[in-house]
């Protein structure tokens, strides 16, 4: 920890700051801006999920947006019917792994353009599911009264709390998906993203590695759906039709694609830079929302984490240059003659 | 002396061209063969035949006795063979060591106990030593994408000697690498070769790597086999001569 802290203080103290803000901010905001900040939580958790899938391991996910739905079904519909909160959670991680690790089977056959068309489809077919399934999803009619749990003894019905509730799981989802990002799995992922035929011809068993990709990312999706439920408290298809999948694929990419901050990012200009822009633009939020996301991304296609990474990795070359060049003088003069 | 590698009549048509066209020969426990020929007589499209990147038009490959053709490539990674490309294939935005870990841990337990297991997959050591052997210790945190051509070629060897593997396939590791390094290029090969009993097949065009590192060399031409012998042999073969090294 100390170690830490004298190697990388910057990281440390931003770290730090960041920390702060997350615990204490929320204690000035309105109400709605504690909402706000829950969802901000609950989509980056879906959207670290895609980053898994897409950013680590390469494979284009146009569904997970699907798995947000899957979670905020089950959730609603057994809790409504008095099940205690953990029992769609288990629930859901297990069918979301399931139904994601069949997802990724189309992923062993086509790439790109093509995998996006098949995920795509399938993110159809669970809004129709959703939509049309009347006995199972009351349809368009939607699912009302979804209960927030009480958790020992604090009710979550206040924002707040909810919030809280939510940035506990941020923490905890995050903490696995780092776990398994530097483990010797996320090290797979990364070789099948970058050369899934060299990663073969080193023993990497990039069928399975495919699928796992799939499956975890699209659980962690279903796990962001058991929150969406209680916070929103009512729910029907339209939140999870293909714009959620793309906003979702939005926030993974803006944020910076493969980084493991990227997602947080996103979700952050994603969720709350339109409500933000809404307070000084009046109707014209979502124009210029579309427009910065526009102008960030030509600027830097790797996203906002991509830009970063460049600076740091020029600001050091340019350090490590100038350090030789004071180290060896003579050298310089020597070759300039 | 025991076989540990038998071609049989290996063909491989892409449409009209015979890229591949009939090759046949054994590679024996422990030795150093080269493969050599004209430019596009077949080397690499026999390598990727015989190693499942592509599907033989016809012919036989047995690893031990064991009929492996068509085999997945993971699989026979996992067997023991490794090789490496004629193009570069080192993973770019990954770091120098990461390249080299990932190159073996996938040959340490299984699935669930990597993803439980240490970090660096217990091959954090090893890694640090190939390393140092090629000279690399000042990049093994850099990005593989970051090196020299000539860097970038020597640490993809090195990734096909991470496994410890039993016979290991090299397309043209010599290109571009400079002779120090090319000499310990051949150091390793070597040391690797007496000590684990690894069989190497070489392709390359440096006759000179190829002739003081071989105790066999099989010539190419058109997709055929044009000769095998030692390198004396072939330096003094009137055909080889005509077809490849000139007067
Ligand atoms: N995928 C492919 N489709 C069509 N033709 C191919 C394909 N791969 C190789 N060929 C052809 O097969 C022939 C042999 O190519 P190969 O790469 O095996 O030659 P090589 O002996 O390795 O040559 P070099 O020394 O230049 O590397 C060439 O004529 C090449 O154009
Ligand atoms: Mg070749």
């Amino acid at each position: 920890m100390i170690a830490l802290l004298r190697s990388r203080p910057a990281a440390c103290a931003l770290a730090i700051g960041v920390a702060c803000i997350l615990l204490f901010l929320p204690l000035t905001l309105s109400r709605f801006g504690n909402y706000m900040l829950a969802m901000w939580a609950v989509m980056t958790i879906a959207a670290m999920g895609l980053n898994l899938t897409l950013g680590y391991a390469g494979q284009v996910s146009l569904a997970q947006g699907a798995f947000v739905g899957i979670g905020a079904y089950a959730t609603a519909i057994m809790t409504v019917n008095g099940w205690p909160l953990y029992a769609p959670l288990l629930l859901t991680v297990a069918l979301c792994f399931a139904i994601g690790w069949l997802l990724g089977y189309p992923a062993l056959r086509v790439q790109h353009h093509y995998l996006a068309f098949v995920t795509l489809s399938f993110a159809t077919l669970a809004y129709l599911v959703f939509r049309n399934e009347e006995w199972l999803t009351k349809g368009t009619y939607g699912i009302f009264g979804i209960p927030r749990p009480t958790l020992f003894g604090v009710s979550l019905k206040h924002h707040l709390n909810f919030y809280y509730f939510s940035l506990a799981w941020l923490v905890i989802c995050a903490g696995l998906m780092l776990w398994l990002v530097n483990s010797p799995w996320g090290r797979a992922f990364t070789a099948l993203r970058e050369n899934p035929a060299r990663a073969q011809s080193l023993g990497v068993d990039t069928r399975r590695y495919t699928l796992m990709a799939f499956a975890i990312g699209s659980t962690m999706g279903g796990v962001a759906g058991v929150l969406y439920a209680p916070l929103v408290e009512f729910i029907d298809p339209n939140p999870f039709g293909l714009p959620l999948s793309f906003s979702l694929l939005l926030m993974v990419i803006v944020g910076g694609s493969g980084y493991f901050l990227g997602p947080a990012l996103g979700a952050l200009i994603a969720v709350l830079l339109p409500e933000w822009l809404r307070d000084y633009t009046q109707g014209y939020y979502l124009i210029a929302y579309a427009l910065l996301v526009m102008v960030l991304l030509i600027y830097s296609p790797s996203g906002i984490l991509g830009w970063v990474e460049r600076r740091t990795a020029d600001a050091r070359t340019r350090r490590a240059s100038l350090a030789r060049q004071a180290a060896v003088p003579t050298y310089d003069a020597g070759s300039a003659s | 002396m025991t076989k540990v590698l038998e071609i049989h009549g290996i063909k491989k048509h892409f449409g009209g061209i015979r890229a591949v066209d009939g090759v046949s020969f054994d590679v024996n426990k422990g030795e150093i063969l080269g493969l050599i020929g004209p430019n596009g007589c077949g080397k690499s499209t026999l390598f990727n035949a015989v190693l499942g990147q592509l599907e033989p038009t016809a012919g036989r490959v047995m690893l031990d006795g064991h009929d492996i053709t068509g085999m997945r490539p993971a699989r026979l990674s996992r067997l023991g063979v490794s090789r490496t490309f004629q193009l570069l294939q080192v993973f770019p935005e990954m770091s120098v060591r990461e390249n080299l870990i990932l190159a073996g841990q996938e040959h340490r337990g299984t699935m669930v106990s990597r993803l439980f297991g240490p970090r660096d997959a217990g091959l954090g050591e090893a890694a640090d030593r190939m390393i140092a052997f090629f000279k690399m210790s000042h990049l093994a945190g850099e990005k593989a994408g970051g090196l020299s051509y000539g860097q970038q070629k020597l640490l993809d060897a090195a990734m096909a000697f991470m496994a410890g593997p039993r016979l290991v396939l090299l397309d043209e590791p010599a290109g571009g690498v400079n002779l120090t390094m090319l000499g310990a290029l051949k150091e390793r090969l070597r040391a690797i070769n007496s000590e684990l009993g690894a069989t190497f097949v070489v392709i390359e065009h440096n006759m000179e790597f190829v002739m003081s590192l071989c105790q066999r060399v099989v010539v190419m031409a058109e997709g055929r086999v044009l000769a095998i012998g030692t390198p004396a042999e072939i330096r003094a073969n009137p055909a080889v001569i005509d077809a490849y090294l000139g007067h």
